[in-house]
Order: structure tokens, then sequence, then C-alpha cells
């Protein structure tokens, strides 16, 4: 038995040396043919960049935009405020209303407007593909996905942050005394990221409770089931309102993370972005010179000059962009300023009761900036 | 003599109240051995404390036409969720004022769905009916033409949606499944080969995967600007993945035939289709009727999970109600709801069923 067993020992030792030396005899020949694939494969793809270009759909989204004779807007569908079909499945929100403002600078007309609603899984292939022209859906600035996605974001159109709702009684003041608490937090987004960051950056330890749908986690959280809920602050403020007992709730002071929230395009396409994000600052401007949908009329007839530039009385600026002189009093008058779009779908009169905050104009504190129209 | 006359017993001894009637059968019944009598007062008990509670919940203190803000001070249900909303969850985002079409378009459908339950009505005026009637929902859905306005299938959400992506996934899914069952048990290498990697490829994924290829990787494929309709898309998948599941259901019937069957069918000189058609599918079908009809009931369940890609089914367009903060508290009574249409289609599908194979039952 033993002389059996030390056989095979053998004969296997002997087999690898065997191989081992066989292939290192093949080893430069097998280098060449590399080597050589390598560069077919260079070459190959140097084809492939040629035909893109040559088919390139890239700069002229504005071309296929016109002659479709709408735009392809991605929104959300789920987020009230911001992207929701109403009772009557007309489309409302803040990033609708963004898409609208567009399509009023492009073609005169805000409802000219198609919505595709998109989960967070599907919009930026949405984007990619061509299938929107873009992408208002509560979409977080990035650095990977404006590089590695291939996507290029206009004007911020929303700040946001993440934050906290805890129950009164708990008796905490700071996102900082959460330690070992249990949380209430929706899969799969930026949002149970930035959460384990933030408790790992306190040294803190956390318990997460994840629940794949906004109304199932805000009813589990006013259960009882988690000692806190985690969202973007923008929802915070309605999910409170939610509560049996609303004056239960606190949000605590600390915001998490920013969301910097804007509108997206394909990269490359120069002009298109330039009209998504001129569309996007001409809401902003028009609330920092006090033009609204109700002045904008007698606006018209305004002497200073700044005003007679941006409503299209003074020509040059439609032009610049490709579009028609009426482009920001459209945007104006049918969409409305930019305050005028918060209060409407997100402000304090509405379910979600969000004050202005990083979103008011930089004249009163916040961050809503925008370069001179000229 | 006796001199006495024998009365005949006029009564007749009733056997004890015990053992017959309402207290016989609980005894029988309920209360049989001491395990028996345990788990009946248990479930007594289970059920006193659940349903007073539940219709006081439901029916009592509910709330039926109210306000959103009304509901909340309210201790029972709030079901003014479904009629404040119910344009939306069952028609999405079809044009407010031509919703008329999609109800038109659903009674129709609905209606030749009954029509042809009874197997009498089989007749080729049934074929023209329904050839008719989907030429006319296909016109009341798409319009652009005889006054209609135009609406595109992007516009298409809710019940509709869930009805059309089931009605026709499950029609077309159930021949090509049959197809692919008899490819399988070919005896061409080639055919046999094609339909197993098929079947086994398809089984092998679940059906959210095949979703996502279709709206996610096979966009990327197509030139830039090409796009092809996203229920046409979500619509193929589910046709794919319940055809694979149905070959193998009727896979297992096929196998259930006795040899003989074969053999007769070749001794009376049919050939491959004659026997298929009239010998063996017959019975084989037959045969598997039960796990077939689960199978397009779980498919029909499946539907709703075209939620991922972005299309409004009846479930999505729920969802949709309950994001908006006046409604998000009434989760439940807006799933109750739902849950009472899918368990109306279902029903439907099973109790035909059970006709079905009573109908086509021949005793052995």
């Amino acid at each position: 038995m033993k002389n059996l067993r030390f056989f095979v020992v053998l004969s296997l030792v002997c087999f690898v040396c065997f191989m081992a030396c066989g292939d290192s005899g093949k080893v430069s020949e097998m280098e060449k043919k590399a080597a050589d694939a390598e560069s077919k494969v260079s070459e190959l793809e140097k084809k492939v960049a040629e035909l893109e270009k040559a088919a390139a759909p890239i700069g002229k989204t504005l071309e296929n935009v016109l002659a479709k004779g709408y735009i392809q807007a991605g929104v959300n569908g789920d987020l009230f405020g911001f992207g929701k079909p109403d009772e009557k499945g007309v489309w409302q929100g803040l990033d609708v209303d963004t898409a609208r403002a567009i399509a009023a600078a492009v073609f005169g007309d805000a409802e000219k407007v198609k919505y595709t609603p998109l989960t967070a899984k599907t919009r930026f292939t949405a984007l990619q593909s061509g299938e929107i022209d873009v992408l208002t859906r509560n979409c977080t600035v990035t650095l990977s996905r404006d590089t590695d996605l291939g996507l290029d974001f206009a004007q911020v159109n929303y700040y946001d942050g993440q934050g906290f709702l805890v129950p009164k009684k708990l008796g905490l003041k700071s996102a900082k005394e959460l330690d070992g608490a249990s949380v209430c937090v929706l899969p799969g987004t930026t949002t149970e990221l930035n959460l384990a960051d933030y408790f790992r950056a306190n040294g803190m330890k956390m318990n997460p409770v994840v629940i794949e749908n906004t109304a199932e986690l805000a009813k589990t959280f006013f259960a009882g089931r988690c000692d806190c809920l985690t969202s973007d602050a923008s929802q915070l403020a309605g999910t409170r309102a939610v509560a049996p007992n609303p004056q239960d709730y606190i949000i605590l002071p600390e915001i998490i993370s920013k969301e910097p929230l804007a509108p997206a395009v394909r990269h490359g396409d120069n002009q298109w972005k330039d009209i998504v994000n001129w569309s996007v600052l001409a809401m902003i401007e028009a609330e920092e010179l006090g033009i609204t949908s109700e002045n904008v009329d007698d606006m018209l007839k305004s002497e200073d000059p700044k005003i007679m530039r941006f409503l299209g009385v003074t020509e040059g600026n439609g032009k610049a962009l490709g579009l028609d002189e009426k482009w920001a009093y459209n945007i104006v008058k049918q969409v409305g300023n930019y305050g005028e779009v918060f209060e409407r779908n997100v402000g304090v009169n509405t379910p979600l009761g969000i004050e202005r905050g990083l979103n008011a104009l930089w004249t009163k504190g916040g961050l809503m900036y925008s370069p001179d129209f000229k | 003599m006796a001199g006495t006359d024998i009365k005949p017993i006029k009564e007749v001894i009733k056997p004890p109240a015990t053992s017959v009637g309402a207290l016989g059968w609980m005894r029988a019944n309920l209360f049989n051995n001491w395990f028996n009598s345990v788990l009946t007062l248990f479930t007594l008990y289970t059920l006193s404390k659940i349903v007073p509670a539940f219709i006081r919940w439901a029916f009592i203190d509910s709330q039926w036409l109210s306000t959103g803000e009304a509901c909340k001070g309210a201790d029972g249900a709030c079901w003014s969720i479904i009629p404040a909303n119910i344009r939306f969850i069952i028609f999405g985002f079809f044009p407010y004022e031509s919703q008329w079409r999609p109800l038109v378009a659903m009674v129709l459908l609905i209606g030749l769905l009954f029509y042809s339950r009874n197997r009498d009505h089989w007749k080729k005026s049934l074929t023209y009916a329904w050839g008719a009637g989907l030429i006319i929902m296909g016109l009341l859905m798409k319009g652009g033409i005889l006054g209609l306005a135009a609406v595109e299938s992007t516009q298409w959400g809710g019940l509709p949606l869930t009805l059309l992506l089931s009605v026709f996934g499950l029609a077309a899914a159930y021949p090509l499944g049959v197809v692919l069952a008899l490819g399988r048990a070919s005896r061409m290498k080639a055919i046999k080969v094609l339909c197993i990697v098929y079947i086994e490829m398809i089984r092998g994924v679940p059906l959210i995967t095949l979703l996502f290829m279709s709206s996610i990787v096979f966009p990327l494929f197509l030139p830039e600007g090409v796009t092809v309709n996203v229920i046409l898309r979500a619509q193929v998948a589910i046709i794919m993945f319940t055809a694979a599941y149905i070959a193998e259901v009727v896979r297992g019937g096929l196998q259930g035939m006795a040899k003989g069957q074969y053999e007769a069918a070749e001794s009376l000189g049919l050939n491959y289709y004659q026997t298929m058609r009239l010998v063996i599918l017959p019975q084989a079908l037959r045969i598997v009727i039960p796990p077939t009809v689960s199978q397009l009931i779980s498919a029909l369940k499946d539907t709703s999970l075209v939620v991922i890609i972005a299309l409004y089914d009846l479930l999505k367009t729920t969802q949709s109600v309950l994001s908006n903060p006046t409604w998000m508290a009434f989760s439940s009574e807006a799933y109750i709801f739902v849950a009472l249409i899918y368990f109306g289609c279902c029903y439907f599908m099973s109790s035909y069923s059970r006709r079905l194979e009573k109908e086509l039952d021949r005793g052995f």
C-alpha cells in the first residue's frame, strides 16, 4: 500500500513538473498572440468610436425634441411635491414644473411634455438609451454620476439633505444621542449609505429596520417599531404630518448629508444642457427680479435693463440659446418663478409644509443664486 | 283471551337531543375528543377577539365618503381613500375626460370572458365575436380615429393595464407553453435541445430579472432613438416566463399518457400532428388542468411585479395614491380594496377550472 501511495504522489509531482515545463516553452508564443489580440482590440475600439461619432445623436437633442414636438421627461411618479400624478392623473410637483419650464422655453407651451415615471434603478438607463430627453427626478448630483454614468447635471433645483424624525417622548436634542437606536430606513438609496456613514463617523451603533415602501415605513415608525426614522428632509415634514398625533414627533436639527437635486441630461450635448440649465436659472432669476406669473405682463413695460433683457424686450438671450426671444417670459408666465413653484408644490401651505431654508434666494440666506442674464 | 287491546305505540322515541340536530353535529364534529374540543374553544376565543374588532373597524367606526383630514380623527377604517381616488387607481394616467373608454373596453373584455365560460358557446361565431371585440377594445384604448382622441400606450395604467398584461399574457403563454412541451418531448434532437435550453434558462431566473432585462439591458442594445414600447417589453417578458412554466406542467401531462395511446394512434395511421391533436393533447391537457390553472393564477399575480419597471398597474396606482401625505396613513384600506379585485380575478379562474374539470370528467 505504502508503495502505491508513494508511486501516486511521485507521478503527480512528475506530471506537474512536466506541465510547468511545457508551459514555459509556450509563454513567449502566447505573449505574442496576446499582444496581437490587444492591438486588434484597440483597432476595433477606434473603429467603433468612429462609427459612434458618425451616428452621433449627441448634440441633437434639441433637433429631435423640435421634430417630435414634445419633451420626454423622466420623473419620479411617487414623490409627493416633486413628481406625482394627482387624483385626475395630472402630473404635479417641483420636478414636473421644471420639465414644464423647459417645454415653455423650447416650445412656448409648458404642456408639451410627456412624462415617463422612472424608478431609482431605471432612471439613468432611460436617459442613456435616449428614451427620455431630460431627467427631472429628484436626482442627487454626485461625482460618479456626472462622470462614469455619462450624465451632465444642470442647475440644482432643490437643495435637500438627510435628517431624522424622532418621538418627542425620547427627549432627544441631537442626532449624536442616537447611539444604539433602531432606525427605520428605505433600502437601496443613498439614504441608507449616508446613515451608515454617519453612525460610523460618530462611533455609534445602530440597528437598521429596512422597509421597502414609504407609506409602510411611516406606519412602522409610528407603530413604535423603531426609535427614529431617517429620510430626505423634504420628506420628513410630510411624514410627520401623517402621524396620528404629529405634535408627538420632532425633526432633529442635524442634516447629515448634502443632496443637491438637479435635472440631468446626456453628457456631451452642450446646447441642450444650456437650455435646461438656463430654464431653471430663469425661474430663480425671475424671483430675484420680482417677476411673477401674475405681474409678468406689466413687467414687459419695465424700463429696468435687467428685466428688459430677461423678458426678451431687449433681444439677444434667445438667439444665443437657439430659442425664441420670449423663452424666459413664457417660463414665468406659464410656470411661474422659483418661489411660486416652490410654494405651490412643497411650501408651508402644502401637506409637506417645507420652509424655504437652503432653497431661499441668496439674498435671503439661501443658496439659490443665478448669474446675470446678459 | 287477553281482552286487552294492545295499543299500537304511536309515539316514536326520538333519539337523544345530543346526537342529532345542531347539538349532535357539534358533538360529532367539534367536540368528539379532548384535542378537538380544545382546538374548537381556542378558535372560538380567537374569532371572538378578532371578528367584532374587525367589524367595528371596517363597518361601524369607518368613514366612507369623507375627506382625508376628517379620516385622521376617526377610529375606524377610512374607506374614503377609495372613492376619492378611484379613478386614478382604476384608470391611471388615461385622460380624465376619456376614461369611459377603458371602462367600456374592460366591460367588453369581462363580458366576452364570461360568455366564453360556457362551452356550448364555443362556435365559430364566438371567434368572430372575440376578433371584433379585440379590435373595438384596441380602438377604445388607442383612439386616434372616429373622433376619439389618440391616447398613447404610456398613458395606460391601472386595472386595464393589469387585465391587458394578464389576459393577453396568459392567452399567448398557454399555446407557446404547449408547443415548448411538445418540442421537449420531440424525437428531433435539435428541437429538443433548443426547447430544453429555453425552458431551463427561463426557469433559472426570476421574473424580476427578465423584466429588468427587458427594461434596462434591452434598450441599450437598440440604436439611440429607437425605443420599443415599454408595455410590449413587459408583456413579452411575462409571456416568455409563463410559457416556460406551462411547458413543464404540460410535459407532466404528456408523460402521464400510456404508451399504448401513441401506439394505438400510430396503428390507425395517424401522423404526428393528428396523433397529438386528436389523441394525446386532449387527454394530457385535461389531466393537467389543476396545475395549469394554478400556474396561470400565479402568473396573473406576478403581473404586479411590473411596478419595478415603473409601469402603473393596479397595485402601482394604489401605491402612488398612498405616497400622498393626505392618504399615506390608510394603506390597509387601499390594499384590502386591491386584494378584493385580485381575488375576484383569481376566483374567476379557479372556479372556471373546477367547472371545466367536471365537464371534461370521463370517469377514468
